[in-house]
């Protein structure tokens, strides 16, 4: 199916839900933070869709824009026909743009559509601050109910992916590196 | 409750046990929490993982990871693409120059560079030869978690070989840096492609010597078979790739299905997981495996044996690489400040530890606004909380070696 038809279905089934379409290099659709759960469950259950797989998500910060985006690159796999020991092939490969306020920024989870998302969720919660609502593994401290950090230790200041990310000039008695005085470049 | 599912799933267990006389006398056992690594000889490199235990019984293992982050990917915003390779090196550190190879693709896609067909040749070559230097510290390294030290000397030496192959290429033995946007760096040494064939004439047989070593080893069989099943569906919902996804019998590859490169000049076949008797795919000329009693599809084993059989069809694509090698240019000309359009690309290539994706959003200048590595590792070990529950303590370095993670590339 290509792009153009994916986008039709999902604008038919949700109207307003589907903001926008961009069929360039990447084919993806922007849905609105609200109904991505929603649109989740019919990507996957759909029998002209069946997204099984949740490749990736990316969360990237647009300060200029005051947007944090996250970006869930899909696959669907279809197991062969009639030989059973055939290969499996890719149907179609899409993605969904979720943008939301840089200043408050939550997205529902999707870990119980594609148990994948647990981990991808808790990255970009890490890395780029996006609280995912309802994750399965969410603690509860002064920045809120969030899911867990992953790679950053659980008591990191900050998201350092972000564009105005200022890396500490110590953590626990270990220096920071002070000799930069610009903390990032900027685009 | 625990110790009943895990007496329905391992038969020779319950066998000994005399579950009515168990109860009769009231064996009371307390939960303790045990604390596995990250400094553990089995759990390749520094994974945490803690674990819940009653006994011998592991109720729950919650992997902790981040010991190795670096934060790859704000570098990679802070660099030129071609600066960033030597990062991707240290990603899977074990398999650099596919990492390279898929990065230089995803750039390459973005900026529409052109690779010059020789280029292309070399290229497979190398990540083929890398997918067996990986696969060898595989089955070297799973043979030392599962107590038998021999093969891992027998996988070294021939990986030593390897390593020489691209020392002889690029100069360097762990990280290559040779793959790069628009080739590879260097074109191929006088002697070359002679050597190379001498190592696939030498290794081929190789891979039969490790399967009477270790793989048909019943007491190998014994500590991984039927241990750590994963159900195809399950392995697909988790976003489980290569192997992994593979030994659950599901014929996915992308070399084969989504090809890149120019896989789709070369024959191969992709070997699944296979329930006892069953006989995967080797080259013609080979002695055929066949999958012995006491395994089943999804287990630790066929992941293990997977590779085993990848390493014979490696050896094939090389070979017919080398046999189609053009001459002409190693390296398309590309301005050391390549402009990356506005725009983003999603790139996903086969590694040896499964799919590694690269998503790189350009802004007009030559420094990616944002670059997301999609490690396999990382995904695969998302399910390892999955199916460490509910199986015994020892079996845990045999789940984790067999889902083969590379620290470097979970982390990031």
């Amino acid at each position: 199916m290509s792009p153009e038809q994916i986008a039709e279905i999902l604008k038919a089934r949700f109207g307003d839900a589907v903001i926008a379409a961009d069929m360039g290099a990447h084919p993806q659709v922007i849905v609105a933070a609200g109904h991505w759960p929603e649109v989740a469950r019919f990507l996957r259950d759909e029998p002209a869709l069946g997204f099984n797989m949740l490749r990736s998500i990316t969360a990237v910060d647009r300060p200029a824009e005051h947007v944090l985006e996250a970006l869930y690159d899909l696959l669907a796999m279809t197991p062969p026909e009639g030989a059973p020991d055939g290969y499996w092939t890719a149907r179609h490969a899409f993605a969904v743009r979720i943008r939301v306020d840089r200043g408050d920024p939550h997205i529902p989870s999707v870990a119980h559509v594609w148990p994948a998302a647990d981990w991808h969720e808790r990255e970009a919660y890490d890395l780029l601050g996006i609280v995912f609502d309802g994750h399965p593994d969410s603690v509860e401290d002064h920045d809120g109910l969030h899911p867990r950090r992953i790679l950053c230790p659980d008591d990191w200041a900050g998201h350092p992916l972000r564009k105005d990310y200022v890396f500490p000039i110590e953590y626990h008695g270990i220096p920071g590196t002070t000799e930069y005085e610009t903390p990032n470049p900027v685009h | 409750m625990a110790r009943d599912v895990l007496l329905e799933s391992v038969p020779d267990l319950r066998a000994d046990l005399d579950r009515e006389s168990m109860a009769a006398a009231d064996v009371r056992t307390e939960e303790m929490l045990v604390n596995m690594g990250p400094q553990h000889p089995s759990t390749h490199g520094v994974l945490r993982l803690v674990l819940r235990t009653d006994g011998e019984l592991v109720l729950d293992a919650v992997p902790h990871i981040g010991y190795l982050h670096r934060c790859a990917e704000k570098i990679g915003e802070n660099l030129a693409p071609y600066q960033f390779i030597p990062k991707t090196d240290r990603l899977d550190y074990l398999a650099a120059m596919n990492n390279n190879h898929v990065f230089s693709l995803a750039v390459e896609r973005l900026a529409g560079v052109e690779v010059p067909e020789r280029a292309r040749y070399i290229r497979i070559i190398m990540a083929e030869l890398n997918r067996i230097a990986s696969h060898l510290v595989s089955f070297g390294t799973y043979g030392l978690d599962m107590g038998a030290f021999t093969p891992f000397l027998y996988a070294f030496r021939e990986r030593e070989m390897i390593l020489d192959l691209f020392e002889a290429a690029c100069g360097a033995r762990l990280t290559y840096s040779y793959i790069t946007i628009g080739g590879v760096t260097h074109d191929l040494p006088d002697g070359f492609v002679e050597r190379c064939r001498e190592f696939l004439d030498y290794f081929e047989p190789k891979i039969d010597e490790y399967n009477r070593l270790l793989s048909y080893n019943q007491i190998f069989i014994k500590r991984t078979g039927c241990v750590g099943v994963i159900r195809p569906d399950e392995a697909i919902a988790w976003g489980l790739t290569g192997v992994c996804l593979r030994a659950s019998g599901v014929r996915w590859d992308l070399r084969r299905c989504l090809p890149y490169e120019i896989y789709d000049r070369f024959e191969f076949e992709v070997p699944v997981g296979l329930p006892p008797g069953g006989v995967p795919p080797v080259p013609a000329g080979v002695p055929a495996p066949k999958v012995p009693a006491g395994t089943c599809v999804g287990d630790c084993w066929n992941r293990y044996f997977l590779r085993m059989i990848e390493m014979y069809w490696s050896v094939a694509i090389v070979r017919q690489a080398l046999d189609g090698l053009p001459a002409g240019d190693y390296r398309s000309k590309v301005p050391r400040n390549l402009k990356l359009p506005e725009g983003e690309v999603y790139f996903e290539g086969e590694n040896p530890r499964g799919q590694l994706g690269f998503l790189i959003v350009g802004d007009g200048s030559p420094i990616p606004y944002r670059v997301k590595a999609r490690g396999p590792s990382f995904c695969n070990l998302s399910i390892a909380r999955r199916i460490c529950r509910n199986c015994l303590l020892a079996d845990i370095p045999a789940i984790i070696g067999s889902i083969d993670v590379v620290m470097g590339e979970v982390d990031r």
